[in-house]
């Protein structure tokens, strides 16, 4: 067979494989077999980024939770569909039950707020819930544990986890939710919540002490914290457990909804730290074991993430209840089914969004957000400045959700800076005219395709103490007119930097217009137009800026010694609450002297004397009053640039059903319906290949070879001249 | 021969010292250990003391090159430099910071790597240098004109034109290939076509105008007009003549590649979602996972003095005039 013979039968095989697999020839699925979507549930989704860890006890991205707040179950979670967010039970039976004491174990009520010295939360599981089938859990005829004490040996054979040939369940008890809490407190496992939680739990920094004793070692083996007290929190019963905390912190029941409080198996534990098991790769971190609705059955994420539905999971149904609109958008058409309605979720690695685009729009993935390249292609503004979709989007059925996110993206002034910061007259109309002068709605308008709101405090539209409308404003930037906010004339800025005594934006001292700093960790091309743009912002006011351009090691170095004067930083909600924001400018987070998140090192006793209240209020008119108050005085102040909050767009087809934004859950996935067949149906129609261009270009070369072969002929014939 | 390679394997040794530490010192200018720490344990919430905690972990909390604490040998030996370092000399990688085994990562990512870097290597050869063939041959006329005109602009377009011009055209004006993705075995082939063909297109250019300007060498040489003085062929000249002494300079430049082919390429990977070694390699610099930033970067250096070495003993095959002493 010579060469030639060899690359036509190659083309040949892999068009035969291409026409063997489904159909259509660009199939990014081709093992997933003909008609399994049609018959199943299969959801086609992707992920940018690796994750690093899937411990719920270190994972705090959200390219980790997409995965493990699937597979994890704390004992509580948001509800689907109500608004505002509402926390109801997972595994637990109902709400945690909160007690207060003050001194000598008295109870108090809660709103005795001087006199509560202990919070003491009694949660109360469900029965017969099951773990996952895992080979931590495999027993024996005996009873006795199959792979919880292998030899090194053992191992030979054992790649994967799927080379366990034994798997086994048990039922959860409260015993593995208290042994995951004592994995937050342990000094190894470096929970990113460590160090929030040790202000709050009784007995934290002892059992770190003891655990720090009793293993010296961090890489010596399985750390048994079962016989390691935790005074804080206890067994009560088989289903029930008690977590004690000091003082007052309702905020407590949010964390109990994230991952970090889902159930840890000891014997998971003790499974992964055999030795010969981590240079296996096989890990906690790679092989999750939960009791939640899926569980990860591939985990190759280079390529690919594959979760299926947990056989062991235990009854749970889609909410019947939610928002008035809820019903008529179709989002209770599921009421009561048993959850999850998808058997099978497929996760292909994606970095790229132009790839990711077109694939979604040829069906393959069943939702996208919109990036900025794609913006112009699916969506449009209507003559009255509404979002709607390009006729392109509306022919393939594609449908829009948008949501204004629980974050905010500002610009921080570093409060403990001679020229920006401190609580002098001077430097509060300094910073005032200059959030007047940067023009955030222009902003939102040429850098986020109008996708944002303009800040006007540091708490998102969603969240508690947000007030929409003219009582909402920023009254130091904003005008109410027209029924809308209208920032302040640029004269109006001016007068303050007279004021101030940068008149023109001259500083006295030198004589020379101000010069001002603006660190920022984004030195791309890119990040040009934007920097130039803001550049011009501060121009308006006669003050030249700075732009010091770092990369985010050295950028962040500069904000934690103090060294930066203007920034921009931004910051996604943990929970719902208020004080996850105000504390962003509560004096004891300051960065440079607390190591906390206070980026600006901002610090008024009256605001710090307003957040201890207000932290531990219910939500209600005292809270709401306490927090206006607030907000008036970090207006007023003003040591950020309120900035914006990003507006998410969601698209999808419309086989991908029970689709609302809720950007508190990531337990999302169990929600979602699609219909396989229509899929299949639009993605044979979508992608039925175009080979005739292919042939007509071979014709071509082959015909514009001709002349080629013809002077090869001649030449070969020609005499010698 | 075998002391020259011996030789050349001893004046590796100070080369692949060179190489770690400069990779180290230029890491370490960027990153510093609580910068990794920091990128590891994320940016919320996180202590000072959890950061010292995994430092000590994993070894960083030592200083760089010199402990002024310790004594004797140990002043050289506990650093971070001797730790992360003395392994890599039997090819121990170790574990990544996050735990993994840099080993079995690699063992598992250069497949990938491979499945399209080899066909696209060989079917390059087999397209670039039959086209610098056929320009020689048409040499002075309009046609080879066309053709240095044609390469040339090749040449200048960006690889990543291709790449997205490529997924364009190919996965979704025509759709007869996946825009991206990829599969093991036998379904993975149909995922390799569009990269492949894309390397092949993206290296037209260059390869052609090269091989062409060594055949030009060639061709007029003495021995090739006696060969055509003796009658023979334009063909039997250029392809049993010609192209057996231009084999050299060729050679030069794909033996020392062939080890490289390994190390995969990092945006046709990442645009193509291949889950090979250029994207391994592009992952732990943006998480700043030094230990396998410092593996690669040996890794990459060892297969290229291999490259360098084999490309010395092909001389020796395809010429025989040629002795290593």
């Amino acid at each position: 067979m010579n060469s030639r013979s060899a690359i036509l039968i190659i083309i040949f095989v892999a068009f035969l494989l291409n026409a063997c697999s489904d159909g259509a020839w660009n199939n990014p699925y081709p093992s997933e077999g003909k008609g399994e979507g049609d018959t199943k549930n299969v959801i086609y989704s992707s992920f940018s980024e690796r994750p690093k860890r899937l411990d719920p006890v270190s994972s705090y991205s959200s390219n980790e939770y997409q995965f493990i707040a699937q597979i994890y179950e704390p004992p509580l979670q948001y509800h689907y569909l109500l608004r505002p967010y509402t926390l109801v039970p997972l595994t637990a039976s109902r709400l945690p039950e909160v007690r207060y004491f003050g001194e000598n174990e008295v109870l108090v009520d809660e709103d005795a707020l001087d006199s509560i010295k202990y919070s003491e939360y009694t949660i109360k599981i469900d029965q017969r819930i099951m773990f996952q089938p895992h080979p931590a859990f495999a027993k024996n005829v005996k009873g006795e544990s199959v792979y919880l004490n292998l030899t090194v040996d053992e191992l030979d054979d054992i790649h994967t986890l799927s080379d366990f040939e034994a798997t086994g369940t048990r039922e959860l008890t409260a015993e593995d939710y208290v042994y995951q809490i004592k994995r937050i407190a342990s000094p190894y496992l470096h929970s990113p919540i460590a160090g929030v939680m040790r202000e709050y739990i009784v007995g934290f920094d002892e059992f770190r002490k003891q655990a720090s004793e009793k293993y010296p070692n961090p890489n010596g083996g399985w750390h048994d914290l079962r016989d390691i007290k935790l005074a804080g929190v206890s067994v009560v019963d088989r289903y029930t457990y008690r977590i004690r905390i000091k003082g007052k912190y309702p905020q407590l029941v949010y964390w109990m909804a994230m991952p970090f409080f889902a159930p840890m198996p000891w014997e998971a534990e003790k499974f992964y730290a055999q030795e010969g098991m981590e240079e296996r790769n096989i890990s906690l971190n790679w092989y999750p074991v939960g009791t939640g609705p899926y569980m990860l059955t591939e985990n190759n994420p280079n390529l690919r993430m594959v979760m299926e539905k947990n056989p062991n999971f235990h009854d749970e149904r889609y909410p019947s209840e939610g928002e008035p609109e809820d019903k008529a958008n179709g989002l209770l058409k599921d009421a009561g089914r048993k959850l999850p309605l998808v058997d099978k979720a497929v996760y292909s690695l994606e970095k790229e969004t132009i790839p990711y685009w077109s694939k979604f729009l040829q069906g393959y993935y069943d939702a996208s957000g919109v990036s900025s390249d794609s913006f112009d292609q699916a969506i449009q503004f209507g003559s009255g400045g509404d979002v709607q979709l390009t006729d392109l989007m509306k022919e393939k059925g594609i449908q829009l959700e948008t949501a204004v996110t629980t974050s905010i993206l500002y610009m921080g002034f570093n409060m403990i800076d001679p020229v920006v910061g401190g609580d002098s007259e001077q430097s509060r109309l300094l910073r005032r005219a200059i959030s007047i002068a940067v023009d955030y709605e222009e902003y939102i308008s040429i850098f986020a395709n109008g996708r944002g709101v303009a800040a006007q405090s540091p708490i998102p539209p969603g969240i508690f103490g947000n007030i929409e409308g003219e009582a909402g404003i920023n009254p130091f930037v904003y005008d109410w007119k027209f029924n809308e906010p209208k920032r302040k004339d640029i004269a109006v800025a001016k007068q303050l930097m007279k004021e101030a005594g940068y008149a023109n934006g001259i500083d006295p001292k030198t004589k020379k217009p101000l010069v001002l700093n603006f660190d920022t960790p984004s030195a791309g091309p890119d990040a040009k137009a934007q920097l130039n743009w803001m550049r011009k912002q501060y121009q308006k006011l006669g003050i030249q800026l700075v732009i010091r351009a770092t990369d985010y090691n050295r950028f962040q170095e500069k904000m934690r010694n103090g060294t930066s004067q203007i920034f921009q930083w931004g910051w996604n909600a943990d929970y719902p609450d208020p004080e996850n924001f105000f504390f962003l400018l509560y004096g004891s987070n300051a960065k440079v002297e607390h190591h906390g998140e206070n980026a600006a090192n901002y610090s008024n006793p009256e605001f710090d004397r307003l957040f201890e209240k207000m932290k531990n209020i219910k939500n209600g008119p005292e809270r709401l009053a306490t927090i206006k108050e607030m907000t008036y005085i970090v207006q007023k102040d003003a040591p950020w640039l309120w900035g914006f909050h990003p507006k998410a767009f969601s698209l999808f087809h419309d086989w991908y059903q029970n689709v609302k934004p809720n950007l508190m859950a990531n337990n999302l996935l169990k929600y979602k319906r699609v219909d396989g067949a229509a899929r299949q149906a639009k993605r044979e129609a979508w992608n039925k290949p175009n080979y005739w261009p292919l042939i007509f270009l071979g014709l071509f070369l082959l015909v514009s070879l001709i002349p080629a072969v013809i002077a090869f002929r001649k030449r070969e014939r020609s005499t010698l001249k | 021969m075998i002391a020259y390679i011996v030789r050349r394997i001893l004046y590796a040794i100070p080369i692949l010292i060179g190489v770690n530490i400069l990779t180290f010192l230029l890491f370490f200018v960027v990153n510093s250990p609580d910068d990794m720490a920091r990128m590891f344990l994320g940016q919320k919430h996180v202590t000072e003391e959890q950061i010292e905690d995994w430092k000590t972990e994993r070894g960083y909390h030592h200083p760089l090159f010199y402990n002024t604490e310790e004594q004797g040998a140990e002043k050289f030996t506990k650093t971070i430099f001797y730790t992360k370092s003395v392994r890599l000399f039997v090819f121990d990688f170790g574990r990544s910071d996050s735990g993994r085994d840099i080993s079995f990562d690699i063992s598992q990512r250069m497949w990938p790597s491979l499945a399209i870097a080899v066909p696209q290597l060989l079917i390059g050869l087999l397209v670039t240098i039959s086209l610098a063939l056929l320009i020689a041959f048409f040499r002075g006329t309009y046609i080879d004109y066309w053709a240095v005109v044609i390469c040339v602009a090749l040449m200048s377009i960006s690889g990543l034109f291709y790449i997205i011009g490529g997924q364009f055209i190919m996965g979704k004006i025509l759709r007869v290939v996946p825009i991206s993705g990829f599969e093991d075995g036998i379904f993975g082939i149909k995922f390799l076509v569009l990269p492949v063909l894309i390397g092949i297109v993206g290296g037209i250019g260059s390869s052609t105008r090269w091989y062409r300007t060594i055949f030009l060498e060639e061709i007029n040489k003495d021995y090739v007009r006696t060969a055509r003085a003796k009658g023979i062929s334009e063909q039997m000249v250029l392809f049993k003549h010609v192209l057996r002494n231009a084999m050299i300079p060729i050679l030069t430049g794909v033996v020392v590649i062939l080890p490289l082919l390994f190390m995969g390429s990092l945006i046709t990977e990442s645009f193509f979602g291949i889950p090979g070694l250029g994207s391994y390699t592009i992952d732990a610099i943006n998480r700043q996972d030094f230990s396998i930033v410092r593996s690669m970067v040996f890794l990459g250096a060892v297969l290229y003095i291999i490259g360098l070495l084999l490309t010395d003993i092909s001389y020796t095959v395809v010429d025989p005039r040629v002795r290593l002493n």
